[in-house]
């Protein structure tokens, strides 16, 4: 059941993707900065924590869950650091994903070249 | 005075001057194509040997020339200039060439317009006495268009359904005093033509405006009509530019239904290659022009064509400012014997 | 811009719209639904063994699996096949965290031969660096409006 309920609520939030990229003229590099905004902002007014809990990795995976794990840190952050918290939170709880992307980013455009599309 | 200048934008060559040779050189997708047959060179690696695109296409236009050359026994050193262009920032294919290649040399800019702009330059030269050979140059190539342009080429991103798939290749016209033709008789230089269009990946449907402008110019101005021609072919409208500029022409009262083609649509075979709108880019009319149409103009098989490459003049810098794209268009005809 | 061009540039654009290929939106969302799902569920499947092979808390298995996606994302995008699968699926492969890889190694693999600090390292965020500056922005905003309510 855990696997069907990450299916289908990935699976929507790549649809209300598509179906952004299509109607209107966004690139690709826009829909994903709406996409990490808008998880923020809708895990600070409580709607995204449900779907976490809902949908598991079918949240967490797609890129509002990134806006969503930053704004868990912060909050987490701000409850026991004061002030500070808001400006540390966010990449304490993401510092892991945030690396992995630098490194793992760096390791394989070193070890592979692009070719060109057929 | 200019007493070899016809109506407004249109130059009628007193001593048209000879297309002696050409020559062309394609990457795989292009060689896969239906025109793959009128190629001289199809390379399997489009990188030919080098490290990066760039090189890759400087080396397409430096064999190109050296190829030319060679099918008609003449050397780098009989050449009096080289007027060629590309789509890279400041030239550097073109001028990478033309380092190797020590000719005088004139790099131009009109996107992908550099194929008719060379030629008319080079007859004007020639017709004006400045000098006697000269070779013309276009090239592209996709993966340097596209880093420069669009996407990194390993980005997981759909292409739009207008956009259409920069031609890998570059071809070369050998252009002299004297020959027995095809011979290049009227010149038509465009204006740019701006209607607004902000779309970079649509780009046929900004430059089918300028196509229209300078195509119903040069029939005003040499008193021309389409049938007289037995081609008049654009370089990259593609499928969607292509029916909005047939569309607008034939709302002028130009019957072009059975003369008017696209450089860019008759490269690939769209519903196999996918390609979206067909095939742009410098060398989508060059290749096509120094392969297929030469070769029917040799053959006497046609008799008169209007080569009308199209440039859409946008840069990354104007897309992201969010201007919308100036357009280009400019025409020669070429005739397989002359008339009087 | 005189008035009759502003008037001729938006006919022009109505003109060419009613000739733009509309795309097959319910294809494309469909490719975007399963792949997007599925990506999600191999997520939910790493999620679950790492749960069960190693006794790390709920969030640091949800940190794992983010990394692994990651580097899946990644390698994919380093062998080419994600490209392949993302002119097919969309949203479905743009959206998910193995996207966002592929945002970080595109732009850094070709830009490789303009060297690998100019090149590679500056390159690698030319689409990813977006992302974190709004998120990580975002963040901050919620978290000062959190502490002072």
């Amino acid at each position: 059941m855990e696997y069907v309920n990450a299916f289908l609520v990935g699976g929507s939030i790549c649809v209300i993707g598509q179906i952004i990229i299509n109607k209107t003229k966004l690139t690709p590099a826009n829909v994903l900065v709406l996409f990490v905004t808008l998880g923020a902002v809708l895990t600070a007014i409580g709607i995204y924590e449900p779907l976490v809990e809902f949908g598991g990795a079918g949240a967490t995976v797609p890129i509002p869950g990134f806006g969503y794990s930053l704004v868990k840190g912060t909050f987490k952050a701000v409850k026991s650091d004061g002030i500070l918290g808001a400006f540390t939170g966010g990449l304490t709880a993401t510092a892991g994903g945030v690396t992995a992307a630098v490194f793992f980013g760096y390791l394989m455009a070193i070890l592979f070249n692009p070719k060109t599309k057929p | 005075m200019a007493i070899k200048k016809i109506g407004s934008q249109t130059i009628k060559l007193f001593n048209p001057p000879s297309i002696i040779s050409t020559s062309t050189i394609v990457g795989p997708k292009e060689g896969d194509g239906p025109l793959s047959k009128y190629f001289d060179t199809i390379l399997q690696d489009d990188l030919y040997g080098e490290d990066s695109w760039e090189k890759a296409e400087s080396k397409f236009i430096e064999e190109a020339v050296k190829s030319a050359l060679s099918k008609v026994r003449l050397n780098l050193s009989d050449m009096d200039y080289l007027i060629g262009g590309d789509l890279l920032n400041q030239l550097m294919s073109t001028s990478f060439a033309a380092r190797s290649l020590q000719i005088p040399f004139f790099g131009i800019y009109g996107a992908c317009s550099n194929s008719t702009e060379a030629m008319s330059l080079a007859a004007m030269l020639i017709d004006g006495g400045y000098a006697d050979k000269i070779a013309t140059t276009a090239s592209s190539h996709f993966s340097s268009a596209e880093r420069q342009y669009r996407f990194p080429l390993e980005s997981g991103n759909q292409r739009p359904l207008t956009s259409q798939w920069t031609v890998t290749g570059a071809g070369t016209t050998i252009l002299s005093s004297n020959g027995e033709g095809p011979y290049i008789t009227h010149v038509t230089t465009g204006k740019v033509v701006d209607f607004g269009i902000k779309d970079a990946a649509n780009m046929g449907a900004a430059m089918a405006p300028s196509a229209v402008d300078t195509i119903k110019t040069h029939l005003n101005d040499t008193g021309f009509k389409p049938e007289d021609y037995d081609i008049i072919i654009t370089g990259d409208l593609g499928i969607l530019g292509h029916e909005i500029a047939m569309e607008m022409l034939e709302k002028e009262g130009y019957n072009m239904s059975n003369v008017f083609k696209d450089c860019g649509i008759e490269i690939f075979d769209n519903e196999r290659q996918d390609t979206h709108c067909g095939g742009s880019g410098c060398a989508s009319s060059a290749v096509v022009f120094s392969g297929y149409l030469y070769e029917q103009l040799k053959a006497k098989k046609i008799n008169k064509i209007l080569l009308v490459a199209t440039g859409a003049l946008l840069s990354p810098t104007s897309s992201l400012q969010g201007e919308s794209i100036p357009s280009i268009a400019h025409a020669v005809t070429i005739e397989s014997k002359l008339r009087n | 811009m005189s008035k009759n061009q502003a008037n001729r540039n938006k006919s022009y654009e109505k003109y060419v719209n009613s000739k733009v290929p509309k795309p097959n939106i319910l294809k494309n969302c469909l490719w975007a639904f399963f792949v997007g799902g599925i990506i999600c569920t191999i997520g939910q499947v790493v999620h679950n063994l790492i749960e069960s092979i190693y006794k790390y808390t709920h969030l640091d298995t949800s940190n794992i699996t983010t990394l692994v996606m990651i580097f899946l994302g990644a390698f994919l995008t380093g062998i080419g096949v994600y490209d392949i699968i993302g002119k097919k699926a969309g949203a479905g492969s743009l959206i998910p965290i193995t996207g966002f890889a592929n945002s970080i190694v595109a732009p850094a693999m070709e830009f490789k031969r303009e060297g690998y600090v100019m090149g590679v390292a500056a390159k690698m965020f030319s689409l990813a660096g977006p992302v974190l500056v709004y998120g990580i922005s975002t963040s901050v905003i919620i978290g000062i409006l959190y502490y002072i309510f």
